[in-house]
Protein backbone atom coordinates (compact mmCIF):
# COMPACT_ATOMS: atom_id res chain seq x y z
CA UNK A 1 0.00 0.00 0.00
CA UNK A 2 2.79 2.44 1.16
CA UNK A 3 4.92 1.21 -1.76
CA UNK A 4 1.81 2.19 -4.63
CA UNK A 5 0.85 5.53 -3.01
CA UNK A 6 5.07 6.31 -2.83
CA UNK A 7 5.58 5.04 -6.54
CA UNK A 8 2.60 6.74 -8.22
CA UNK A 9 1.10 9.57 -6.83
CA UNK A 10 -2.84 9.76 -6.80
CA UNK A 11 -3.21 12.51 -8.50
CA UNK A 12 -1.99 11.18 -11.41
CA UNK A 13 -3.91 8.13 -11.78
CA UNK A 14 -7.12 10.16 -11.86
CA UNK A 15 -9.20 9.46 -14.55
CA UNK A 16 -10.84 12.57 -15.11
CA UNK A 17 -14.10 11.25 -17.24
CA UNK A 18 -14.56 9.63 -14.09
CA UNK A 19 -16.36 12.74 -11.92
CA UNK A 20 -16.87 10.51 -8.71
CA UNK A 21 -13.74 9.08 -8.59
CA UNK A 22 -12.28 12.53 -9.45
CA UNK A 23 -14.53 14.27 -6.44
CA UNK A 24 -13.25 11.85 -4.25
CA UNK A 25 -9.37 11.41 -5.06
CA UNK A 26 -9.54 15.01 -4.90
CA UNK A 27 -11.05 15.85 -1.38
CA UNK A 28 -8.38 13.00 0.28
CA UNK A 29 -5.42 15.09 -2.34
CA UNK A 30 -6.17 18.01 -1.24
CA UNK A 31 -4.40 18.76 1.54
CA UNK A 32 -4.56 21.85 3.21
CA UNK A 33 -1.25 21.85 3.89
CA UNK A 34 -0.24 23.43 0.60
CA UNK A 35 -2.89 26.14 1.17
CA UNK A 36 0.01 27.57 3.91
CA UNK A 37 0.08 31.03 3.77
CA UNK A 38 2.99 33.28 5.39
CA UNK A 39 1.12 34.15 8.61
CA UNK A 40 0.49 30.07 9.56
CA UNK A 41 3.54 28.60 7.67
CA UNK A 42 5.81 31.12 10.26
CA UNK A 43 3.68 31.05 13.29
CA UNK A 44 2.90 27.36 13.34
CA UNK A 45 5.45 25.48 11.52
CA UNK A 46 8.46 24.06 13.45
CA UNK A 47 10.85 25.56 10.40
CA UNK A 48 9.00 28.93 10.53
CA UNK A 49 9.09 29.09 14.52
CA UNK A 50 13.21 28.53 14.25
CA UNK A 51 13.62 30.88 11.18
CA UNK A 52 11.60 34.07 13.25
CA UNK A 53 14.38 32.43 16.39
CA UNK A 54 17.50 33.22 13.87
CA UNK A 55 16.01 36.42 12.53
CA UNK A 56 15.43 37.80 16.17
CA UNK A 57 18.80 36.05 17.26
CA UNK A 58 20.67 37.98 14.94
CA UNK A 59 18.88 41.59 15.17
CA UNK A 60 19.97 41.18 18.39
CA UNK A 61 23.40 40.95 17.75
CA UNK A 62 23.16 43.76 15.55
CA UNK A 63 22.22 45.67 18.78
CA UNK A 64 25.77 44.27 20.19
CA UNK A 65 27.78 45.99 17.91
CA UNK A 66 26.59 49.40 18.72
CA UNK A 67 26.53 48.65 22.57
CA UNK A 68 30.21 47.25 22.49
CA UNK A 69 31.17 50.25 20.17
CA UNK A 70 29.66 52.79 22.00
CA UNK A 71 30.85 50.96 25.68
CA UNK A 72 34.23 51.29 24.36
CA UNK A 73 34.44 54.91 25.24
CA UNK A 74 34.52 54.03 28.97
CA UNK A 75 38.18 53.35 28.46
CA UNK A 76 39.00 56.59 27.22
CA UNK A 77 40.94 58.72 29.53
CA UNK A 78 38.66 61.80 30.34
CA UNK A 79 37.06 60.22 33.57
CA UNK A 80 34.29 59.06 31.69
CA UNK A 81 33.27 62.54 29.65
CA UNK A 82 32.74 60.71 26.16
CA UNK A 83 30.69 58.17 27.47
CA UNK A 84 27.92 60.32 29.78
CA UNK A 85 27.76 62.25 26.23
CA UNK A 86 27.36 58.99 24.41
CA UNK A 87 24.82 57.41 27.27
CA UNK A 88 22.79 61.17 27.19
CA UNK A 89 22.31 60.72 22.83
CA UNK A 90 21.11 56.82 23.62
CA UNK A 91 18.47 57.95 26.05
CA UNK A 92 16.96 61.04 24.33
CA UNK A 93 17.87 60.42 20.24
CA UNK A 94 14.19 59.48 19.10
CA UNK A 95 15.58 57.47 16.92
CA UNK A 96 17.11 55.09 19.13
CA UNK A 97 14.31 55.44 21.35
CA UNK A 98 12.44 53.80 18.44
CA UNK A 99 15.11 51.27 18.19
CA UNK A 100 14.91 49.98 21.94
CA UNK A 101 10.73 49.73 21.76
CA UNK A 102 11.62 46.65 18.63
CA UNK A 103 14.68 45.27 20.86
CA UNK A 104 12.22 44.90 23.44
CA UNK A 105 10.01 43.33 20.98
CA UNK A 106 13.08 40.99 19.79
CA UNK A 107 14.14 40.04 23.12
CA UNK A 108 10.42 39.14 23.76
CA UNK A 109 10.14 36.93 20.61
CA UNK A 110 13.54 35.54 20.76
CA UNK A 111 12.77 34.64 24.23
CA UNK A 112 9.20 33.51 23.96
CA UNK A 113 9.96 31.01 21.19
CA UNK A 114 12.94 29.67 22.55
CA UNK A 115 10.86 28.68 25.42
CA UNK A 116 7.78 27.65 23.84
CA UNK A 117 10.13 25.21 21.23
CA UNK A 118 12.16 24.07 24.23
CA UNK A 119 8.46 22.99 26.00
CA UNK A 120 7.45 21.27 22.47
CA UNK A 121 10.55 19.24 21.96
CA UNK A 122 11.48 18.04 25.62
CA UNK A 123 8.19 16.13 25.17
CA UNK A 124 9.08 14.14 22.17
CA UNK A 125 10.49 11.41 23.76
CA UNK A 126 8.62 10.60 26.76
CA UNK A 127 11.24 7.58 27.44
CA UNK A 128 14.59 8.87 27.22
CA UNK A 129 17.35 6.66 26.59
CA UNK A 130 19.60 4.75 29.43
CA UNK A 131 22.55 5.42 27.36
CA UNK A 132 22.77 8.35 25.37
CA UNK A 133 26.31 9.70 24.21
CA UNK A 134 24.92 13.22 22.70
CA UNK A 135 28.25 14.58 24.10
CA UNK A 136 30.15 12.91 21.54
CA UNK A 137 28.03 13.79 18.70
CA UNK A 138 27.19 17.30 18.87
CA UNK A 139 29.91 20.05 20.39
CA UNK A 140 29.39 21.62 23.47
CA UNK A 141 27.87 25.24 23.23
CA UNK A 142 25.13 23.48 20.81
CA UNK A 143 24.14 21.11 23.95
CA UNK A 144 24.19 23.88 26.84
CA UNK A 145 22.54 26.51 24.39
CA UNK A 146 19.79 26.86 26.76
CA UNK A 147 21.64 26.56 30.20
CA UNK A 148 23.57 29.93 28.15
CA UNK A 149 20.05 31.13 27.38
CA UNK A 150 18.73 30.90 31.14
CA UNK A 151 22.17 32.67 32.29
CA UNK A 152 22.19 35.43 29.83
CA UNK A 153 18.31 36.23 30.49
CA UNK A 154 19.38 36.82 34.36
CA UNK A 155 22.22 38.87 33.38
CA UNK A 156 19.99 40.83 31.03
CA UNK A 157 17.41 41.44 33.92
CA UNK A 158 20.44 42.41 36.34
CA UNK A 159 21.86 44.62 33.88
CA UNK A 160 18.77 46.60 32.70
CA UNK A 161 18.00 47.24 36.77
CA UNK A 162 21.86 48.72 37.42
CA UNK A 163 21.78 50.65 34.66
CA UNK A 164 18.81 51.38 32.13
CA UNK A 165 16.34 51.26 34.49
CA UNK A 166 18.75 53.78 37.13
CA UNK A 167 19.31 56.24 34.04
CA UNK A 168 16.08 56.07 32.70
CA UNK A 169 13.59 55.97 35.54
CA UNK A 170 15.23 56.50 38.78
CA UNK A 171 17.06 59.28 37.15
CA UNK A 172 20.50 58.67 37.81
CA UNK A 173 22.88 61.37 37.38
CA UNK A 174 26.16 60.35 35.65
CA UNK A 175 25.62 56.70 34.09
CA UNK A 176 29.56 56.71 34.47
CA UNK A 177 29.74 56.90 37.86
CA UNK A 178 27.42 53.87 38.45
CA UNK A 179 29.43 51.60 35.95
CA UNK A 180 32.50 52.80 38.06
CA UNK A 181 30.80 51.89 41.78
CA UNK A 182 29.08 48.95 40.39
CA UNK A 183 32.05 47.49 37.97
CA UNK A 184 34.42 48.39 41.36
CA UNK A 185 32.11 45.57 43.70
CA UNK A 186 34.31 42.17 43.13
CA UNK A 187 31.00 40.20 43.07
CA UNK A 188 29.35 42.25 40.78
CA UNK A 189 32.84 42.08 38.26
CA UNK A 190 33.22 38.58 38.26
CA UNK A 191 29.30 38.14 37.40
CA UNK A 192 29.45 40.18 34.85
CA UNK A 193 32.73 37.80 33.30
CA UNK A 194 31.22 34.93 33.81
CA UNK A 195 27.76 36.02 31.72
CA UNK A 196 29.97 37.19 29.12
CA UNK A 197 31.96 33.99 28.84
CA UNK A 198 28.07 31.98 28.97
CA UNK A 199 27.15 34.69 26.32
CA UNK A 200 30.22 33.69 24.15
CA UNK A 201 28.86 30.13 24.16
CA UNK A 202 25.67 31.28 23.54
CA UNK A 203 26.45 32.91 20.61
CA UNK A 204 29.26 30.42 19.95
CA UNK A 205 26.10 28.14 18.53
CA UNK A 206 23.75 30.75 18.00
CA UNK A 207 25.36 32.74 15.61
CA UNK A 208 26.16 30.19 12.88
CA UNK A 209 23.07 27.98 13.56
CA UNK A 210 20.84 31.23 12.43
CA UNK A 211 22.50 30.62 9.11
CA UNK A 212 22.02 27.34 9.00
CA UNK A 213 17.86 27.68 9.36
CA UNK A 214 17.78 30.65 7.43
CA UNK A 215 19.65 28.09 4.30
CA UNK A 216 22.87 30.14 4.00
CA UNK A 217 25.25 27.88 5.61
CA UNK A 218 27.11 26.59 2.73
CA UNK A 219 30.35 25.34 1.66
CA UNK A 220 31.00 28.52 -0.11
CA UNK A 221 30.19 31.41 2.83
CA UNK A 222 31.36 28.90 5.12
CA UNK A 223 34.82 30.66 6.04
CA UNK A 224 33.33 34.20 5.85
CA UNK A 225 30.90 32.83 8.25
CA UNK A 226 33.52 31.58 10.64
CA UNK A 227 34.98 34.93 10.38
CA UNK A 228 32.35 36.93 11.19
CA UNK A 229 31.10 34.17 14.10
CA UNK A 230 34.39 34.62 15.52
CA UNK A 231 33.84 38.44 15.85
CA UNK A 232 30.38 37.75 17.37
CA UNK A 233 31.60 34.84 19.93
CA UNK A 234 34.73 35.71 20.69
CA UNK A 235 35.60 39.33 20.39
CA UNK A 236 32.45 41.07 21.12
CA UNK A 237 32.22 38.74 24.44
CA UNK A 238 35.96 39.84 25.26
CA UNK A 239 35.73 43.13 25.33
CA UNK A 240 32.55 43.36 27.34
CA UNK A 241 34.40 41.37 29.77
CA UNK A 242 37.31 43.61 29.61
CA UNK A 243 35.50 46.48 31.21
CA UNK A 244 34.10 45.37 34.19
CA UNK A 245 38.02 44.01 34.74
CA UNK A 246 39.35 47.06 33.69
CA UNK A 247 37.50 48.84 36.32
CA UNK A 248 38.37 46.37 38.94
CA UNK A 249 41.93 46.65 38.62
CA UNK A 250 42.03 50.27 38.12
CA UNK A 251 40.55 51.26 42.28
CA UNK B 1 35.02 -13.35 23.38
CA UNK B 2 32.21 -13.19 25.93
CA UNK B 3 29.76 -10.10 26.16
CA UNK B 4 27.54 -8.63 28.94
CA UNK B 5 23.98 -7.19 27.39
CA UNK B 6 21.23 -5.20 28.75
CA UNK B 7 18.68 -5.08 26.59
CA UNK B 8 15.77 -3.67 26.21
CA UNK B 9 12.66 -6.21 26.78
CA UNK B 10 8.87 -5.41 26.08
CA UNK B 11 5.89 -7.64 25.03
CA UNK B 12 4.32 -4.94 23.09
CA UNK B 13 3.14 -1.30 22.29
CA UNK B 14 0.80 -1.00 25.43
CA UNK B 15 3.15 -2.75 28.37
CA UNK B 16 5.83 -1.47 30.48
CA UNK B 17 9.09 -2.56 29.12
CA UNK B 18 12.43 -3.15 31.52
CA UNK B 19 16.21 -3.92 31.01
CA UNK B 20 16.77 -7.97 31.26
CA UNK B 21 20.76 -8.92 31.29
CA UNK B 22 21.98 -11.96 28.99
CA UNK B 23 25.49 -12.84 29.00
CA UNK B 24 26.72 -14.15 25.26
CA UNK B 25 29.70 -16.51 24.98
CA UNK B 26 31.72 -17.22 21.89
CA UNK B 27 31.00 -14.49 20.01
CA UNK B 28 33.25 -13.92 16.90
CA UNK B 29 35.00 -10.66 15.95
CA UNK B 30 33.78 -11.30 12.47
CA UNK B 31 30.45 -11.76 13.36
CA UNK B 32 27.64 -8.57 12.73
CA UNK B 33 26.22 -7.44 15.55
CA UNK B 34 23.25 -8.53 14.65
CA UNK B 35 24.44 -12.19 14.25
CA UNK B 36 25.29 -11.65 17.57
CA UNK B 37 22.28 -11.53 18.59
CA UNK B 38 20.74 -14.33 16.72
CA UNK B 39 22.93 -16.24 18.38
CA UNK B 40 21.89 -15.17 21.61
CA UNK B 41 18.47 -15.69 19.86
CA UNK B 42 19.17 -19.05 19.43
CA UNK B 43 20.23 -19.82 22.79
CA UNK B 44 16.56 -18.69 24.22
CA UNK B 45 14.62 -20.61 21.58
CA UNK B 46 16.54 -23.55 23.39
CA UNK B 47 15.68 -22.66 26.43
CA UNK B 48 12.01 -21.86 26.21
CA UNK B 49 12.30 -18.62 26.47
CA UNK B 50 10.47 -15.20 23.92
CA UNK B 51 13.33 -14.57 21.65
CA UNK B 52 14.38 -10.83 21.12
CA UNK B 53 12.72 -9.04 18.38
CA UNK B 54 14.56 -6.70 15.98
CA UNK B 55 13.80 -5.56 12.87
CA UNK B 56 16.12 -6.49 9.88
CA UNK B 57 16.08 -7.36 5.85
CA UNK B 58 18.91 -7.02 3.97
CA UNK B 59 21.79 -7.02 6.14
CA UNK B 60 23.61 -5.22 4.19
CA UNK B 61 22.98 -1.03 4.79
CA UNK B 62 20.62 -0.66 2.15
CA UNK B 63 17.12 -1.30 4.15
CA UNK B 64 17.31 1.17 7.08
CA UNK B 65 14.93 -0.91 9.35
CA UNK B 66 17.81 -2.68 11.45
CA UNK B 67 18.29 0.93 13.69
CA UNK B 68 18.81 0.61 17.30
CA UNK B 69 20.65 2.42 19.96
CA UNK B 70 23.85 0.61 20.98
CA UNK B 71 25.57 1.81 24.50
CA UNK B 72 24.04 5.63 23.34
CA UNK B 73 24.93 5.53 19.71
CA UNK B 74 22.28 5.33 17.23
CA UNK B 75 23.35 1.93 15.23
CA UNK B 76 26.36 1.41 17.38
CA UNK B 77 29.83 2.95 17.61
CA UNK B 78 32.19 3.61 14.13
CA UNK B 79 30.28 6.19 11.73
CA UNK B 80 28.70 5.33 7.98
CA UNK B 81 27.46 1.91 9.25
CA UNK B 82 23.88 0.44 9.83
CA UNK B 83 23.90 -2.02 12.84
CA UNK B 84 23.71 -4.90 10.13
CA UNK B 85 27.09 -3.59 9.16
CA UNK B 86 28.29 -3.28 12.82
CA UNK B 87 30.84 -5.95 13.25
CA UNK B 88 31.77 -7.30 16.61
CA UNK B 89 35.62 -6.36 16.18
CA UNK B 90 34.25 -2.97 17.70
CA UNK B 91 33.58 -4.32 20.97
CA UNK B 92 36.22 -6.42 23.49
CA UNK B 93 36.01 -9.20 25.41
CA UNK B 94 34.19 -8.36 28.80
CA UNK B 95 32.22 -5.11 27.37
CA UNK B 96 29.38 -4.21 28.60
CA UNK B 97 26.56 -3.31 25.91
CA UNK B 98 23.26 -1.48 26.46
CA UNK B 99 21.08 -2.21 23.94
CA UNK B 100 17.96 0.06 23.49
CA UNK B 101 15.24 0.93 20.50
CA UNK B 102 15.03 4.17 18.96
CA UNK B 103 13.36 6.50 21.43
CA UNK B 104 10.99 9.07 19.78
CA UNK B 105 7.00 10.00 20.59
CA UNK B 106 6.77 9.64 16.79
CA UNK B 107 8.80 5.95 16.94
CA UNK B 108 6.38 3.92 19.15
CA UNK B 109 8.37 0.70 20.34
CA UNK B 110 6.17 -2.31 19.09
CA UNK B 111 8.10 -5.02 20.81
CA UNK B 112 11.65 -5.21 22.43
CA UNK B 113 13.38 -3.34 19.92
CA UNK B 114 11.26 -3.21 17.39
CA UNK B 115 9.79 0.23 16.75
CA UNK B 116 6.96 1.96 14.24
CA UNK B 117 9.11 3.73 11.41
CA UNK B 118 5.29 4.27 9.57
CA UNK B 119 5.35 8.31 10.38
CA UNK B 120 8.42 8.47 7.58
CA UNK B 121 6.35 6.41 5.31
CA UNK B 122 3.42 9.18 5.67
CA UNK B 123 5.75 11.86 5.88
CA UNK B 124 6.71 10.69 2.20
CA UNK B 125 3.25 10.44 0.75
CA UNK B 126 3.00 13.91 1.93
CA UNK B 127 5.30 15.15 0.20
CA UNK B 128 7.86 12.79 -0.77
CA UNK B 129 7.58 12.37 -4.78
CA UNK B 130 6.95 13.65 -8.48
CA UNK B 131 3.67 13.97 -9.14
CA UNK B 132 4.42 14.25 -13.10
CA UNK B 133 5.10 10.75 -14.88
CA UNK B 134 8.25 11.31 -15.94
CA UNK B 135 8.41 8.50 -18.09
CA UNK B 136 11.89 5.86 -18.83
CA UNK B 137 15.38 7.28 -18.73
CA UNK B 138 16.15 10.38 -20.42
CA UNK B 139 18.46 10.51 -23.33
CA UNK B 140 22.12 11.19 -21.82
CA UNK B 141 22.40 14.74 -23.13
CA UNK B 142 18.81 15.63 -23.81
CA UNK B 143 18.50 17.46 -20.15
CA UNK B 144 21.67 19.18 -19.33
CA UNK B 145 22.21 18.42 -15.79
CA UNK B 146 25.13 20.54 -13.72
CA UNK B 147 27.07 17.90 -12.17
CA UNK B 148 27.13 19.07 -8.79
CA UNK B 149 23.75 18.92 -8.54
CA UNK B 150 23.35 15.67 -9.89
CA UNK B 151 26.07 14.27 -7.21
CA UNK B 152 24.67 16.22 -4.35
CA UNK B 153 21.02 14.46 -5.18
CA UNK B 154 22.36 11.12 -5.35
CA UNK B 155 23.93 11.26 -2.24
CA UNK B 156 20.85 12.87 -0.62
CA UNK B 157 19.14 9.78 -2.19
CA UNK B 158 21.21 7.58 -0.15
CA UNK B 159 18.82 7.91 2.91
CA UNK B 160 17.80 4.90 3.31
CA UNK B 161 15.06 6.20 5.93
CA UNK B 162 16.59 4.50 8.97
CA UNK B 163 15.39 7.04 11.42
CA UNK B 164 18.64 7.32 13.38
CA UNK B 165 18.82 10.67 12.69
CA UNK B 166 15.71 11.00 14.99
CA UNK B 167 17.02 8.87 17.64
CA UNK B 168 20.32 10.48 17.75
CA UNK B 169 18.53 14.39 17.87
CA UNK B 170 17.99 16.11 21.45
CA UNK B 171 14.63 17.11 19.97
CA UNK B 172 13.57 14.21 17.85
CA UNK B 173 13.58 15.87 14.94
CA UNK B 174 13.29 14.32 11.34
CA UNK B 175 14.66 17.33 9.60
CA UNK B 176 18.12 15.59 8.22
CA UNK B 177 15.41 13.02 6.73
CA UNK B 178 13.11 14.88 5.46
CA UNK B 179 16.10 17.27 4.13
CA UNK B 180 17.23 14.62 2.15
CA UNK B 181 14.34 13.92 0.60
CA UNK B 182 14.12 17.38 -0.57
CA UNK B 183 17.72 17.63 -2.25
CA UNK B 184 17.39 14.54 -3.57
CA UNK B 185 13.57 15.21 -5.63
CA UNK B 186 14.40 19.06 -5.51
CA UNK B 187 17.87 19.64 -7.21
CA UNK B 188 16.89 17.73 -10.44
CA UNK B 189 15.01 18.75 -13.61
CA UNK B 190 11.82 16.53 -13.52
CA UNK B 191 11.13 17.43 -9.22
CA UNK B 192 12.19 20.55 -9.01
CA UNK B 193 9.30 22.63 -10.46
CA UNK B 194 7.12 21.06 -7.60
CA UNK B 195 10.31 22.29 -4.49
CA UNK B 196 7.86 24.86 -3.20
CA UNK B 197 4.57 23.00 -2.97
CA UNK B 198 6.70 19.71 -1.89
CA UNK B 199 8.60 21.55 0.55
CA UNK B 200 5.69 22.94 2.67
CA UNK B 201 3.74 20.07 2.58
CA UNK B 202 7.02 17.89 4.02
CA UNK B 203 7.37 20.20 6.58
CA UNK B 204 3.48 20.23 7.59
CA UNK B 205 3.49 16.17 7.46
CA UNK B 206 6.79 16.27 9.81
CA UNK B 207 5.17 18.90 12.52
CA UNK B 208 1.81 16.54 12.28
CA UNK B 209 3.98 13.27 13.26
CA UNK B 210 5.09 14.79 15.99
CA UNK B 211 8.81 14.61 15.00
CA UNK B 212 10.72 18.01 17.07
CA UNK B 213 12.26 20.97 15.43
CA UNK B 214 15.74 21.31 14.80
CA UNK B 215 18.06 22.89 16.94
CA UNK B 216 21.32 22.82 14.83
CA UNK B 217 23.32 20.53 17.21
CA UNK B 218 23.92 18.32 14.12
CA UNK B 219 23.80 14.99 16.02
CA UNK B 220 22.34 12.97 13.06
CA UNK B 221 25.12 13.87 10.74
CA UNK B 222 27.60 12.46 13.26
CA UNK B 223 24.82 9.33 13.19
CA UNK B 224 23.76 8.66 10.04
CA UNK B 225 24.59 5.41 8.42
CA UNK B 226 24.63 6.97 4.87
CA UNK B 227 26.77 10.07 6.25
CA UNK B 228 24.00 12.65 4.73
CA UNK B 229 25.02 16.03 5.16
CA UNK B 230 23.57 18.83 7.24
CA UNK B 231 23.92 20.97 3.98
CA UNK B 232 20.65 19.21 3.08
CA UNK B 233 19.02 20.88 6.01
CA UNK B 234 19.95 24.01 5.40
CA UNK B 235 18.95 23.60 1.77
CA UNK B 236 15.30 22.64 3.43
CA UNK B 237 15.50 25.87 5.17
CA UNK B 238 16.35 27.99 1.92
CA UNK B 239 13.56 26.45 0.22
CA UNK B 240 10.79 26.85 3.10
CA UNK B 241 11.89 30.56 2.62
CA UNK B 242 11.74 30.69 -0.64
CA UNK B 243 7.93 28.87 -0.59
CA UNK B 244 6.32 31.15 1.64
CA UNK B 245 7.77 34.65 1.26
S1 LIG C 1 19.08 10.84 7.01
FE1 LIG C 1 20.50 9.20 7.58
S2 LIG C 1 19.92 8.72 9.69
FE2 LIG C 1 18.22 9.86 8.83
S3 LIG C 1 16.83 8.33 8.01
FE3 LIG C 1 18.18 8.91 6.31
S4 LIG C 1 19.85 7.43 6.40
FE4 LIG C 1 18.81 7.27 8.37
S1 LIG D 1 19.17 -4.82 7.78
FE1 LIG D 1 18.90 -3.54 6.07
S2 LIG D 1 20.03 -1.78 6.65
FE2 LIG D 1 20.48 -3.17 8.25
Amino acid sequence: MIGEVFISPPKNNINTNNLVTAKIFSYFCNDKISEMNIFNSYLTSSVGKKILMSLTGLFLCSFLVVHVAGNLLLFKNDNGEAFELYSQLMSTNIFIRSIEIGLFFGFALHIYLGLHLWNQNRKLRPIGYKKYKLSENANFESRIIRLTAVFVLIFLVVHLRTFWFEGRFLGAPSIFELVKVSFQNNYYSWFYVLSMLLLSYHLKHGFQSAFQTLGLRNKKYLLILNLVSFIFWFIIPLLFASMPIYFLFRK
Amino acid sequence: MKLHLKIWRQVNNNSKGKFINYDVDNVSEHMSFLEMLDVLNEKLVHKGEDTISFDHDCREGICGSCGMMINGFAHGPGAGVATCQLHMRSFKDGDKIVIEPFRAKAFPVLKDLVVDRSAFDRILQKGGYISAKTGGIPDGNAIPVKKEDSETAMDAAACIGCGACVAACPNSSAMLFVSAKVSHLGLLPQGKIENKERVKKLVAAMDEEMFGSCTNTYACEAECPKEISITNIARLNKYFIKATL
